[in-house]
């Protein structure tokens, strides 16, 4: 150290250390005041009716956004149906068979698509489902966020199974046990606590995306029956609401931000419960 | 939670090839899986290129570097959206790093193990929160505020500056740049924790023994050892605030200009796609905005290389699962 | 646990969308486009389905350039649109498209300027000074002069336009062309067009909101949008020099001197016409029907709901601040309706 007071170095000490912990104040401090905004003005806005009519026509009050929860929910089941097992199946190639020049690549590509911004992959479902089939659908929607679920499947999948000791591999493998055997009843069940976690954590992200929605899912005021009608969702219909002049329209915004917000944070919260008793049970 | 202790326990002691049929089939079941994924990424690729042809033929290079945009006379030029989307981004990471850095070394080197957990992951919650919940925050509370108290403070107090200069509209690049910051704080906050975390216990106890105070031996021996895993967080930060869509859509002003106020409206490449993507009335407006879909494509995958590469050599996690 | 709750979310998902379909299930019509008639849109589908349990329509407000993007493409239905379609644009659709004007509607400049509480008076001349960039100040000599007596703060006039596609813009910027010769120079017509000065909202509903929430801003919307919620718009100076307001009335009137001279595809701009008492800023709105339909069930209904949207639908416009449309224009429009082919 040069020759500084040892005061001075000191107070240095003191005001740097205070100023992180002042940051890690104001940081948590924009997250708390975030949830308390959106409960407060979400909660008086929130009735049974939102949850279970229909919007109402321009400029009525009343109404709900019961189709826009439903047609989320169908949306994430779709993307799931693409997403999981994709993403799983390759996260499993990449963690046991990936240590060659293809797994380079394909961690790669799979790191590039998890880069890209989810309304590029919006675009790509306009063009590659939207254009051909000439109707905006709930198919379309669900196939762009299905594609923005893969990489952070992937991710989570490789990360989880790499957790497992390769000990149990091969207490298993001595045994005589095949191979694909060993995988699929030994090493995944081990993480599998873990990769639903990733999984669900996956989904509580693609809930609250929009702007891949804008111009494959579209929006719709009444059901959407099937695949292949539009269909609303609770990000988009957030953000149509908030961007018009109409209040009631507001407390609707909010009341369905209040509703996002609750299901994506709690899958979060859960799947985070879920980590740490693997972690502390184990 | 996703900090990996066995991913350099394991060597070459992997089980060999396996010559049994159900076993080839298994892995050529997952290897189709993983090339899917590959095939994927190619195609998103393509899809882009190949429909943004109209406009590549018509204005060549020079799209990334003319600033008109013109429906009606079908002039297009992508830079007030480059612009834009740069401004934005910088903006957010000027606010955002000293605050996610200071975040990360309160809770790496002050909070005791299990609250720093807990801590760290409540600030990964605010990635988790979804981009159209920050936009409705924007209008409804942001906005105003920056309306009415702090462009009039800073025009009042450093209206000397370019920058702080003009009407104070409340959208604008101002705005976009302090939601943008708090939307990637967590991805610095959380990468720069587990770098940190990683730190030799050796680098500090050598310092400490010097006779250094606590921070002067965050600042000379864990920063300096830490710096290139925190710039690859922020390269991650920057990436993320790049292609930030609905946030910035709806508090931004969208309109298609360089200025040099932050207190300006403006627009970014993600914005524009958003507004104006399902609208564009002929084939060459609408190739224009795919190749502006193309260019935030090849940058986001430039910088995420980036970020991973500085990142893969302290085998650290690359962010909270939400990019 | 975790298994269960993924159980628990997707399970409802799978239900809801296998039991919905086994309900009786009406067809759904698609329609995207302007959303200057939005309001009255949604309200005839609300109440047009009252009537009609075999169909619904379902119409988003994404704006003209979408609705006319849209409909081309293929991608919906049928389209919408304040702007007619140009030649151009016809041709590239792939089959013939037929304008089916459904009202009439003004556009009006709405303000939020605090301390003025009456209603301005604007000159063309202020208006597109005040929209091209010249006019910066609220208490610019241009205003000024035509509103003696209110008090103008010298702040900066912040305007707004609209950042999509927009067939308000198509009739705001027709009708600055006619009142400024710089601006159809400089800037001229379209649905989007490249803006001197302002920010951009997303549609009227976008554009309404800024203004209402940005004082010393000015913007242009449909009328229906200022009154419903309680923005005051201003007093616009006509070709004949008189200072009118928007109304039911004065939207009429501009559209009599077009009623004589209507074409056959109902492309007819009515923006500035000559006459005493006439609301310069008026347009018809328009549906976007291709004559040749491709399914039966769709095409019909669609011809039923324009049948009674000509006959029933229009007692609904004046509520919401539109003009319904002229008699004579109706029974032109009934004799086009039948130039639709439904596949059997």
């Amino acid at each position: 150290m040069r020759a500084r007071p040892y005061a001075l170095r000191k107070a240095t000490n003191a005001v740097a250390l205070g100023l992180t912990g002042a940051a890690a104040a104001l940081t948590l401090g924009i997250l708390f005041a975030i949830l308390a905004y959106i409960a407060a003005n979400g909660a008086s806005a929130l009735n049974w009716d939102f949850f279970t009519k229909l919007p109402a026509p321009v400029g009525e009050t009343g109404g709900g956004l019961a189709n826009a929860i439903v047609g989320t929910l169908k949306l994430l089941l779709l993307a799931s149906a693409i997403g999981i097992p994709v993403g799983f199946l390759g996260g499993v190639y990449l963690a046991e068979f990936g240590h060659g020049r293809t797994g380079f690549v394909v961690r790669y590509a799979s790191d590039v698509l998890n880069g890209v911004p989810s309304i590029v992959i919006g675009i790509v479902a306009y063009t590659l489902i939207v254009l051909p089939m000439k109707q905006f659908s709930s198919l379309a929607g669900g196939v762009a966020l299905g594609i923005i679920m893969i990489p952070t499947v992937v991710r989570s999948t490789e990360e989880l199974l790499k957790l497992v000791p390769s000990n149990v591999r091969e207490a298993a493998l001595a045994l005589g046990v095949n191979e694909w055997k060993t995988v699929l009843f030994v090493v995944i069940p081990t993480a599998l606590r873990g990769v639903l976690a990733g999984v669900l954590l996956s989904l509580a992200r693609v809930a609250g995306e929009t702007a891949p929605l804008l111009f494959t899912a579209l929006s719709n005021r009444y059901w959407s029956h099937g695949w292949l009608e539009p269909t609303a969702s609770l990000p988009v219909m957030v953000y149509t609401y908030a961007i018009a002049p109409y209040d009631d329209w507001h407390r609707q915004a909010w009341a369905g931000a209040l509703v996002l917000i609750t299901m994506v944070l709690g899958v979060n919260i859960l799947a985070r419960l879920g980590v740490s008793r693997r972690a502390s049970a184990s | 939670m996703r900090r990996s202790t066995s991913r350099r326990d394991r060597g070459s002691d992997r089980p060999r090839r396996s010559r049994n049929p159900s076993d080839r089939l298994f892995r050529g079941a997952t290897l189709g899986f993983a090339l899917a994924i590959l095939g994927l990424a190619l195609l998103v690729a393509w899809q882009l290129f190949i429909h943004s042809k109209l406009s590549r033929e018509q204005f060549g290079w020079s799209f990334l570097w003319t600033q008109t945009w013109d429906p009606v006379a079908g002039q297009f030029g992508a830079l007030p959206f480059i612009y834009g989307t740069l401004v934005t981004s910088v903006l957010a990471l000027v606010i955002a790093v000293p605050l996610g850095l200071g975040t990360a070394l309160f809770l790496a080197e002050l909070a005791p193990p299990r609250l720093s957990q807990w801590l760290a992951f409540m600030v990964e919650l605010l990635a988790a929160i979804p981009s159209v919940i920050y936009g409705l925050v924007g209008i409804f509370i942001v906005v105003p505020w920056v309306r009415v108290h702090l462009e009039p403070a800073l025009s009042g107090t450093l209206g000397f500056l370019p920058l702080f200069r003009g009407a104070p509209y409340g959208v604008g690049f101002l705005t976009a740049g302090l939601i943008l910051a708090v939307m990637v704080v967590p991805f610095i906050t959380s990468v720069s924790r587990e770098v940190l975390l990683a730190v030799p216990r050796v680098q500090r106890e050598a310092a400490l023994a010097l006779g250094a105070t606590r921070w002067e031996m965050l600042r000379m021996a864990v920063l300096p050892y830490a710096r290139s895993g925190i710039a690859g967080s922020i390269l991650l930060a920057l990436a993320r605030a790049l292609g930030e869509t609905m946030a910035v859509t709806m508090v931004i002003g969208n309109k298609p200009q360089i200025a040099a106020s932050l207190f300006e409206p403006g627009y970014t490449m993600p914005a524009v796609l958003a507004n104006e993507f399902t609208e564009a009335t002929d084939d060459l407006y609408l190739h224009a905005l795919i190749e502006i879909g193309l260019v935030l494509f090849v940058v986001t995958v430039l910088i995420n290389g980036i970020a991973r590469l500085m990142l893969m050599r302290l085998a650290v996690p690359a962010g909270p699962v939400k990019r | 646990m975790i298994l269960k709750s993924l159980r628990m979310l997707l399970v409802p998902a799978a239900l809801f969308t296998v039991a919905l379909p086994a309900s009786a299930r009406p067809a759904l019509v698609n329609g995207a486009g302007a959303t200057f008639p939005y309001p009255i849109y949604s309200k005839w589908f609300a109440e047009y389905a009252k009537t009609d349990d075999k169909v619904n329509f379902n119409y988003q407000s994404i704006g003209s350039g979408g609705g006319i993007r849209q409909v081309t493409a293929g991608t919906v239905d049928f389209g919408a649109t304040d702007g007619p379609m140009s030649d151009d644009q016809l041709k590239q659709a792939p089959g013939e498209l037929i304008h089916f004007p459904t009202v009439l509607g003004g556009v009006v400049a709405v303000y939020n300027v605090p301390g003025v509480t009456g209603t301005l008076n604007l000159s063309q001349k202020a208006l597109a000074g005040i929209f091209i960039g010249r006019v910066t100040k609220w208490n610019d000599a241009a205003i000024a002069s035509a509103n003696s007596g209110v008090s103008l703060p010298p702040n900066d006039i912040i305007v707004v336009h609209r950042s999509d596609g927009s067939g308000t813009t198509f009739i705001w910027t027709d009708f600055l062309s006619k009142a400024s010769p710089e601006w159809s120079k400089q800037v001229g017509k379209g649905t989007s067009v490249n803006w001197p000065v302002g920010l951009g909202g997303k549609g009227n509903e976008g554009v309404t909101g800024l203004v209402k929430q940005t004082p010393h801003s000015i913007g242009y919307v449909e009328l229906g949008y200022a009154q419903h919620n309680k923005i005051p718009f201003a007093k616009i100076e006509n070709a004949a020099g008189e200072y009118v307001d928007c109304s039911q009335e004065s939207v009429t009137k501009a559209a009599a001197a077009a009623v004589a001279t209507m074409p056959a595809d109902f492309r007819v701009s009515i923006t500035n016409p000559a006459g005493s008492g006439v609301y310069p800023i008026a347009s018809f709105t328009w549906l976007l029907v291709y004559r040749q339909q491709k399914e039966a069930v769709k095409g019909a209904a669609l011809v039923r709901f324009l049948r009674w949207m000509l006959r029933d639908g229009q007692r609904f416009a004046g509520p919401l601040g539109y003009a319904p449309l002229p008699p004579e224009v109706i029974s032109l429009e009934e004799t086009a309706i039948e130039k639709i082919n439904v596949p059997s």
